[in-house]
């Protein structure tokens, strides 16, 4: 059991940030907490996706410097980690900020009607 | 059709589609700049060619079999590939053409809802439906994913700027939309870790071997909850109601129909497209998990329906029923209902955006949209009510209407697998909704205002004020497709439907 923990950590730690971020997501009352969370729920999935990306043994950055004169001594699949992960999270960046920019718009929006950002608070004036 | 003799428009199609209006979005706001009634004919422009590429794009498939299109021409697994076979050829056309009725309809609403904004309305609507057309043509996973927030954020927006409320409706859908599409996110991670591609086509072929690994059945179990957040499968359900009964008209009656039904599509391509059949059937119980939380969702979908004073929120809880049809027709896991509940795909966009339609109109006239607000309706507004008559006839489910039909092919195809508690579940909310329906209708015709007054039996004279010709155009084409959609459901099965959804 201890193993399987050692050898896997960085998914765990994922996990264990995940649910962090969809404790606060559920429980806390106050919209920014509530976007807090969800930030870091976000940023869990992409810790994750740039962990798979690892290779044992002092795999490296693929920088090429010679890639294109010698195509078939050139590149060494071992020696380089995986670099699509990190790809797609960049495109997983810029979307999560999106997703951040509009709430917090949304956010000023409600706190200009409400005066208040507790959401108990906000449901009473709605009823 | 007319761009025959232009092959390379016929072949650039799939690209265009997405690029089209993409690229007017962003210049929206610069048009807006000269002068702000240009953005009005620069949309529907941008909507009428997507259009004539989508329609071009399915005659395309329906002649030549399934279109590959690669984008900067790398070859798939690597680059990301747009593949358009009968099933999205389908979907693209309902989503372009929708998207372009309430476009015309939603000018009226608009300029009277949101004064001064219609610029900024016109760009991000135009991006929502960029979202929807991305989701529905993308043969990448990953890319669905990209498309997928770009429609929700498109659709959290354009809900914010709704009622009085709406901000907060939007934020509750915000964070619920995040983890849904966080959990479609970390699925295609899964997937990733274990084949290395993200490539549908090329999943489906290296993903077999694989069927036993707990990494694929926890990617298949994200997957699934993910979109059921974003369909509003039943528990999941409870962002809905209120963004859409919030939002602004014309938002209502583009996002309404659409999310829901593209996001089941997306459920649909993952079932059988990305995963076997057989995985989904046999290997896993993902279908009777589906067709039990179809079932919950039809009935609880109609009893809360019965309980709203709201027009719009009513309409909110029957999509609620109707995504279970769907999801049920599709947890039945054979032919018939499976093209039943594509068929009920196509019935339900029209049948919704016509609905929604309507309490625009209503919420034009009297700045409200609650079921009182229907008294007297009938005489004051015929031609609209002639329309709201239909479609709530094809909701219902009468003959001559699609609705009628795609519910008799998933009652044929529940019968077939002898779920008698899907069928109770049909008849039930078909019987729900005649119950809502002729309240309503009651309600126009002024029949239960007070009795013993003369003059209450409609006596008095009501004046005629129709509709906006624009809102009721648009209107009347929808209420006229859902009819013509019933009339012609053979030769829609025949010709695109059957080829759409895998033989079981």
């Amino acid at each position: 059991m201890i193993e399987l923990v050692i050898a896997k950590y960085n998914y765990w730690i994922y996990i264990i940030l995940m649910m962090i971020g969809f404790y606060a997501m559920i429980v806390k009352t106050n919209l920014v907490k509530k976007i807090i969370g969800m930030n870091i729920f976000q940023t869990a999935i992409i810790l994750f996706y740039i962990s798979t990306a690892y290779k044992m043994g002092g795999a490296t950055l693929p920088i090429m410097t010679d890639a294109q004169a010698h195509g078939h001594e050139a590149v060494l699949v071992d020696g380089v980690i995986n670099p699509l992960p990190h790809v797609l999270m960049l495109t997983a960046i810029v979307v999560m900020v999106a997703t951040l920019g509009v709430a917090l718009a949304i956010v000023i929006h409600i706190y200009r009607r409400y005066n208040t950002l507790n959401e108990d608070e906000i449901l009473k004036v709605m009823k | 059709m007319m761009l025959e003799q232009f092959p390379f428009l016929v072949h650039s199609a799939p690209a265009l589609i997405i690029v089209i209006p993409l690229m007017f979005a962003l210049l929206t706001p610069v048009i807006g700049l000269i002068r702000r009634e240009w953005t009005f004919p620069w949309m529907l422009l941008a909507l009428l060619l997507t259009t004539l590429f989508s329609v071009t794009a399915l005659q395309d498939v329906m002649r030549n079999g399934v279109i590959h299109y690669r984008m900067g021409n790398w070859e798939p697994p690597w680059g990301i590939e747009y593949v358009v076979d009968h099933l999205n050829g389908l979907m693209l056309v309902l989503v372009s053409a929708t998207a372009l009725l309430v476009s015309v309809y939603g000018k009226k609403s608009v300029e009277q809802e949101l004064p001064g904004k219609e610029v900024y309305f016109r760009c991000i609507f135009l991006l929502q439906v960029t979202g929807f057309l991305g989701i529905v043509i993308t043969g990448d996973a990953f890319n669905l994913y990209v498309f997928l927030e770009i429609a929700s954020l498109a659709g959290y927006a354009l809900i914010a700027i709704g009622e009085d409320g709406a901000p907060f409706a939007s934020f509750r859908y915000i964070i619920m939309g995040t983890i849904g599409a966080c959990f479609y996110l970390l699925a295609i991670g899964y997937l990733y870790i274990v084949t290395g591609s993200l490539n549908m086509a090329d999943l489906a072929r290296l993903l077999p071997p694989l069927y036993g690994s707990k990494v694929v059945l926890t990617a298949f179990a994200f997957f699934m909850v993910g979109i059921a957040i974003k369909m509003a499968l039943f528990p999941l359900h409870v962002w809905l109601p209120d963004a859409y009964t919030k939002a602004p008209s014309a938002v209502s009656a583009l996002v309404a129909p659409l999310m829901t039904k593209v996001s089941v599509y997306v459920m649909i391509r993952i079932l059988f497209g990305v995963f076997a059949p057989s995985f989904s059937i046999s290997f896993v119980p993902a279908m009777k998990i589906l067709l039990v939380a179809g079932i919950v969702a039809i009935f609880t979908g109609a009893i809360l329906a019965l309980a709203q004073k709201d027009f719009k929120r009513m309409l909110c809880y029957i999509i609620v029923a109707e995504v279970g049809y769907m999801v049920g027709g599709v947890g039945l896991a054979n032919t018939t209902a499976l093209r039943g509940a594509v068929l009920h795909i196509a019935n339900d966009v029209v049948m919704t955006a016509g609905l929604f339609a309507v309490a625009g109109i209503i919420n034009y006239k009297m700045r409200e949209h609650r079921l009182d607000d229907f008294k007297d309706m009938f005489k004051r507004m015929p031609f609209t009510m002639a329309a709201f008559a239909t479609i709530a006839l094809s909701i219902i489910g009468v003959p001559p209407t699609g609705g009628f039909f795609s519910k008799w092919y998933l009652l044929q195809g529940a019968l077939q697998e002898g779920s008698w508690i899907f069928v109770a579940a049909l008849l039930f909310s078909s019987l729900v909704n005649v119950v809502l329906f002729f309240r309503i209708f009651e309600i126009g015709y002024g029949f239960h205002s007070d009795h013993g007054h003369a003059a209450g039996d409609g006596g008095e004279a009501v004046a005629i004020r129709e509709a906006p010709l624009s809102m009721l155009v648009p209107l009347m084409i929808t209420a006229a497709a859902i009819v013509l959609l019933g009339f012609y459901n053979q030769a829609l099965i025949g010709k695109i439907i059957q080829y759409a959804v895998p033989v079981l």
